[in-house]
């Protein structure tokens, strides 16, 4: 009697592990449409402020999602909604946003503004943010054609200390008047 | 096989395999497109139809809705603070005709579960194999003499549209000095936050244009959505403006209007107010209970995996009409049901388990042009319900700074634009 009553209980914890517990991650596709109501169709935001993360590396995006999780890093909404995410879902989706053309944007920029950050860029940022921020594989995030506010705030916390700098960006954002890092957000705004 | 004509065809391999242990019927592949009826051009239904064809450009993919245009609901509410112009909010369908979905402006009238068939008004009928029904909400007879007259008078406005524009035109017209009357809903309805937004959006166009105004929401509730925040929002942007009663102190909030007299009344008092938004209780668009899709509460009960209604096989519910809790009835959770229902639907048509989904919501609500607050959560599925993310989600703390909320103003039209875009384009 007592035998039976085990393996009846153990069949049924079976089951209700195999329906709660071994479900197959969502796919790639399942998690990356989820972010477009935020971050548009496949990761190419149309703004004005919601950064584009169509064409991230699968390093900067996973490390900055888990950044999110983790609360190293502030924001307003990120970090509530990267709780609700598996390491393992965080992955799929940077494989997923990796495989996208990085977005070209139209922004009203200050033409001005412009032409003083690509000197500005040339000198301080191109070895880390190679090809005008373009370049995925810096693992640095992309900025090229990025939009301008999302930028702003950006650069605004990492002045704050509220999210870490590398060492060398330290060095060099703090030799720039914030009138100078304008000037370079534009910049890179303006790519196409 | 040539006399096998596909109807037949599908129902025997349907038949020989059974329902199997999988739960839905192994279709095999037979000649002939696989077709998809979408009822409705909202949110839900127009981002299921986009979605299916990105999945799958062989499915065919039919949308029908009576308007030539839709206006979101969502950022209506700054339409009557005066931020936004109502054709901001309007979208047409010629995005979703360049996907190659066929749109028919056309009023559904049936739904033919057994035989796998949509009629319209027009006179059409059209062959599914899955349907999927996101007809929104309708209105529930809660407040005596809310007829469509009064409606005239006492504007809902919660279908965005001539809706709002009537309302914000008897806000314009109105002196200062007078009270607007919110009326919001009993649970469950369509954008929980929107009443309190409203008020918060009114609130700043009287406090800028007639500042002796009073807004008096009478609720029929005793709670409600980020209410904690938009209480913290009242009090620091509209300082004595704005009063809630909540249903226990006015015995249940507005039980009748009288659109002749032009009073509106609670089981206590009959009120002549300057402006009266008088938001009805809500059920499933009408097609959902014409087509035997709703239970007793109104609303149509589906799976948790493929939202498929739990009345009629091979029709998929989502967007405001489902009963989707913990998910709300918001713009982003139709977005993202749409998704994960139109993932499965090409799934069961080509014959295989749809897969493991994911849902997400996110909410803004902008309480002054500087001031935004939003809630957020992640869903999955458990036990074959959808559950919330434990850990995830949550509100806008209430210690957030003025900088931060500036952000999320800033986020909400991105949230906005995207959405738009993801669903229309």
């Amino acid at each position: 009697m007592l035998k039976k009553y085990t393996l009846g209980v153990m069949f049924c914890s079976g089951l209700l592990f195999g329906s709660s517990q071994l479900l197959a991650a969502p796919t790639a596709v399942m998690l990356g449409d989820s972010c477009a109501g935020c971050h548009g169709t496949d990761g190419a935001s149309v703004g004005p402020a919601s950064p584009s993360i169509a064409g991230l590396s699968e390093i900067y995006f996973t490390d900055t999602m888990m950044a999110f999780k983790n609360g190293d890093r502030p924001g307003t909404i990120m970090g509530r909604i990267a709780k609700g995410y598996t390491e393992e879902e965080i992955k799929l989706m940077a494989g997923f946003f990796a495989s996208k053309p990085i977005t070209i944007t139209q922004q009203k920029l200050d033409a001005t503004k412009v032409s003083a950050g690509e000197k500005l860029y040339t000198k301080n940022c191109s070895k880390c943010h190679d090809e005008n921020g373009s370049l995925a594989d810096d693992d640095a995030g992309i900025l090229a054609s990025q939009w301008l506010p999302y930028m702003e705030y950006s650069m605004v916390d990492f002045k704050a200390g509220t999210t870490e700098m590398p060492k060398k960006m330290k060095k060099k954002v703090n030799a720039l008047s914030d009138a100078e890092i304008g000037s370079l957000l534009h910049y890179f705004a303006s790519q196409q | 096989m040539s006399k096998i004509n596909r109807r037949s065809f599908i129902k025997i391999a349907g038949g020989a395999t059974a329902v199997g242990a999988i739960g839905f019927p192994v279709i095999a592949a037979a000649g002939g497109k696989k077709q998809v009826v979408i009822v409705g051009g909202g949110t839900a239904g127009a981002t299921a139809a986009k979605y299916i064809r990105r999945a799958d450009a062989s499915v065919e993919v039919t949308l029908i809705e009576p308007n030539k245009h839709y206006y979101t609901c969502y950022l209506s509410n700054e339409v009557l603070g005066g931020n936004r112009e109502l054709d901001s909010l309007k979208f047409g369908y010629d995005g979703l005709r360049k996907h190659g979905v066929t749109v028919v402006h056309d009023l559904v009238t049936a739904i033919d579960a057994k035989g796998r068939k949509v009629t319209t008004k027009g006179g059409k009928s059209f062959s599914y194999d899955r349907c999927i029904v996101a007809p929104g909400i309708s209105f529930r007879d809660d407040i005596e003499g809310y007829d469509a007259a009064a409606a005239e008078k006492f504007p809902h406005a919660w279908k965005a549209g001539p809706q709002t524009a009537l309302l914000r035109k008897q806000l314009e017209a109105m002196p200062d000095g007078g009270t607007v009357v919110i009326a919001p809903p009993p649970n469950p309805f369509r954008c929980p936050p929107g009443p309190y937004e409203r008020a918060c959006q009114i609130a700043h166009y009287l406090k800028n244009h007639k500042p002796k105004s009073k807004i008096l929401i009478l609720d029929k509730k005793d709670k409600f959505s980020k209410m904690g925040l938009f209480t913290q929002a009242w009090e620091r942007h509209y300082p004595g403006m704005i009063e809630w009663k909540k249903a226990a102190d006015t015995g249940g909030g507005i039980m009748r209007v009288d659109a002749k007299a032009g009073t509106v009344s609670t089981d206590f008092d009959d009120m002549k107010v300057a402006v009266a938004n008088i938001i009805p209780a809500q059920k499933a668009g009408t097609i959902a209970e014409t087509a035997g899709l709703t239970n007793d509460t109104g609303w149509c009960p589906v799976t948790g995996k493929t939202f498929e209604s739990t009345i009629h096989k091979g029709i998929h519910v989502i967007g405001d009409a489902a009963i989707q809790k913990p998910l709300p009835k918001s713009g982003y959770a139709a977005n993202s049901e749409a998704k994960v229902v139109a993932a499965a639907v090409v799934d069961l048509v080509n014959g295989r388990e749809p897969g493991t989904p994911s849902w997400v919501n996110t909410c803004y609500s902008v309480v002054a042009p500087d001031d935004g607050i939003s809630v957020a959560m992640v869903y999955n599925l458990v036990d074959g319900k959808v559950a919330k993310v434990k850990g995830s989600g949550g509100l806008t703390p209430m210690d957030s700074s003025p900088a931060d909320r500036k952000r999320e103003v800033q986020y909400a039209y991105s949230w906005f634009n995207n959405i738009t875009d993801d669903i229309f384009n």
